[in-house]
């Protein structure tokens, strides 16, 4: 069976200066999404998650292009679309959420006509059956009281909350697959876990699909079923949630998960030494080499192409990691 | 048994709400709300709570930048509200702040050399040979080459920028600097040198932090004793990895169970609060956690619980325990 999502081969580039000068944001990303999963994208800051993201819906900024691959979206390819038919996509089958709601809410408008919007266009309801779906998308992400909540302005909400409304509005189009954009943020934690349970349990009730950008590989570990991570535009690692917490076999991918505290444990940590690349001047080879831990020269002639690892998955990495030494914990 | 290098007790910062000029005020906000805490020489005090909770007030209070309400400030045996202003200059030289973001707190338009001279000239009178010898050593100590002295801010990197904060921080030898969520806007792959650069200046140098931030797993990595603070006020006091591995106060244990886990299999205690944080300007009577409280008893919503002494060095407040 298809995936819901396939994404193959997708390179967008920004040009700058006339185009003499070329960022490859998203350089050769494949993945593929299925129904009901819930798919991470996990990189640092610049390292091209969010372009992906922007291209899967076609929002990019006039700067940027979609230079070659195929979005395939139930056997369509979204690259195709012309921007008036993405926008009966939009909304209808693929949602967003973004990070800061206080940005995608607008605060002129009424609670009730931005959740009511994509139910009125997408799904064509009117009148009274309109406000009972709104009320019950307000009440599936638990806002209390929906009836006279509705009726509030975003500024009269918490922070917690609007992302709530945020949800509810991506629902409201009874979409196949939700792109969820660093969406917890800018919550405080224990709302964080609040937020995420109710996305679970959204998807539960409803099979939608996610994606969920994250720099936190907590948030993976708790969410999702298959991660991709991302460094300089390009996937280096994809497995199963589980195959990356503990057979990872990226360098890039073991050195963030020593980098990070763990609760209660004091060890040292690693530092992965040097800083995120400049995405318009790449280092020759693999991109990571000047921070690895492992470079061979090879690394720094020639680009790793992409090796599929037993079972699902795959990395791009010169190093081949013996399955026992890479296993963890 | 070693003093305290600052020693906090029932430190409280009310701020009068609404009303204008003349008017009469229409309440108060109570930012912090009789705290108490102390701080060794060479220690590291870890702050938690989440937003709006007092933990950017009590530091603007340790910094002297705000004045207390109610309560005192000791630091090194002598009380803030009677330094005289050449003493409480010198508290200022003694205690540095390194702030969460590294783009807003360097000034765009100084070079680095001045940035981290500044400090020294407004504390100590020194030679402008010392003052580049001293930013040179400065410079070394969060490793950063010399010539990074001739550049602005914006050549540096996210990290980087966090290095030249804490070189300013320490450069009139501070005894106590409080990190304001130092890593948090930081690249994940940067915060780990950033973390460690810290814990090794302390080693070297003996300075004492007080180490705000939300990210419960920094924080216990970094300090010795973490402070729980939820509405103003502390709920418990511990050492981190005591807290880590068995937090008494509900609310701490809300908190741990809401940090996320480091491993797919890593199961937690569900403890999901309910709600969200009330607003300080109209506090809930009794324990101010109470209408979140999985474990509320009758009690909780009329009598305040008091901060009492569990075991040996391990505060909590909470009805639970008393």
């Amino acid at each position: 069976m298809a995936p819901l999502l396939r994404v193959s081969d997708l390179r967008t580039y920004y040009f700058g200066f006339r185009g003499t000068r070329v960022v490859k944001a998203v350089d050769g990303v494949s993945f593929s999404v299925e129904a009901g999963e819930t798919f991470g994208l996990v990189g640092e800051s610049g390292c091209g998650k969010t372009t992906t993201c922007h291209s899967i819906v076609r929002l990019l900024p006039p700067s940027a292009q979609i230079v070659s691959g195929s979005i395939e979206l139930e056997g369509e390819d979204l690259v195709k679309k012309s921007q008036p038919e993405m926008r009966r996509i939009r909304g209808r089958r693929i949602a967003t959420i973004l990070q800061d709601p206080m940005a995608s809410l607008d605060p002129l408008f009424s609670v009730y006509d931005q959740v009511a919007e994509p139910a009125y266009y997408h799904q064509s309801f009117r009148g009274q059956k309109l406000r009972q779906r709104v009320k019950e998308l307000l009440a599936a992400v638990r806002i209390p009281s929906p009836e006279r909540r509705m009726k509030d302005f975003p500024h009269q909400m918490s922070g917690g909350m609007r992302q709530r409304i945020v949800g509810a509005i991506a629902q409201a189009g009874g979409p196949r697959i939700i792109i969820a954009d660093e969406p917890t943020t800018n919550l405080d934690v224990t709302i964080q876990l609040q937020y995420l349970n109710l996305l679970k349990d959204l998807q539960r009730a409803t099979g939608v699909a996610l994606i969920f950008v994250t720099h936190n590989l907590g948030i993976v570990a708790k969410m999702c079923d298959k991660v991709a991570v991302m460094y300089a535009g390009k996937i280096v690692e994809m497995q199963s949630v589980r195959g990356l917490f503990y057979r990872s076999r990226h360098p890039y991918t073991r050195a963030l998960l020593d980098s990070i505290p763990k609760l209660g444990v004091k060890e040292p940590l690693y530092g992965i030494p040097g800083q995120p690349p400049d995405l318009a001047a790449l280092p020759a080879g693999c991109s990571f080499h000047p921070r690895c831990r492992h470079a061979m020269d090879r690394c720094r002639i020639e680009e790793p192409w992409q090796h599929n690892l037993i079972g699902d998955g795959n990395v791009r990495c010169w190093l081949p990691i013996d399955e026992e030494a890479a296993g963890r914990g | 048994m070693d003093r305290p290098l600052l020693d906090v007790r029932d430190l409280r910062k009310h701020f009068p709400v609404g009303g204008s000029l003349f008017g009469k005020t229409r309440g108060v906000v109570k930012a912090v709300d009789g705290i108490s805490f102390t701080i060794k020489p060479g220690e590291t005090l870890g702050l938690v709570g989440e937003s709006g909770c007092g933990k950017t007030t009590t530091s603007k209070l340790v910094l002297a930048a705000e004045e207390p309400t109610a309560g005192a400030i000791e630091f090194d045996g002598r009380n803030l509200a009677e330094l005289s202003r050449a003493d409480l200059q010198d508290y200022r030289r003694q205690v540095q702040v390194v702030f969460q973001d590294p783009y807003s707190s360097l000034s765009p338009r100084m070079r680095v050399s001045d940035i981290i001279a500044e400090p020294i000239k407004a504390h100590e009178a020194l030679s402008s040979a010392e003052v580049r010898a001293r930013v040179t050593e400065l410079l070394e100590l969060v490793g950063l080459r010399p010539d990074a002295a001739r550049l602005f801010p914006h050549e540096f990197s996210g990290g980087q920028r966090q290095r030249l904060a804490i070189a300013r921080a320490l450069s009139t030898k501070a005894r106590l600097v409080v990190l304001d969520e130092p890593v948090s806007a930081l690249d994940v792959s940067i915060r780990a040198h950033i973390i460690t650069l810290l814990e090794e200046l302390q080693q070297r140098l003996g300075v004492s932090y007080l180490f705000i931030a939300h990210d419960l797993a920094a924080v216990a990595h970094v300090s010795q004793r973490t402070a729980v603070m939820y509405l103003g006020k502390l709920v418990e006091v511990a050492d981190s990895l005591e807290l880590c591995t068995s937090p008494l106060h509900p609310y701490t244990k809300a908190l741990f169970a809401a940090s996320l886990p480091s491993h797919p299999d890593e199961t937690r205690e569900e403890i999901v609060l309910s709600g969200e944080v009330p607003s300080a300007l109209n506090p809930p009577r009794g324990c101010s956690f109470h209408p979140r409280c999985p474990f509320v008893m009758p009690r909780c919503s009329e009598q305040e619980p008091l901060l009492c002494e569990v075991s040996p060095g391990r505060r909590v407040a909470c009805h639970l325990y008393n």
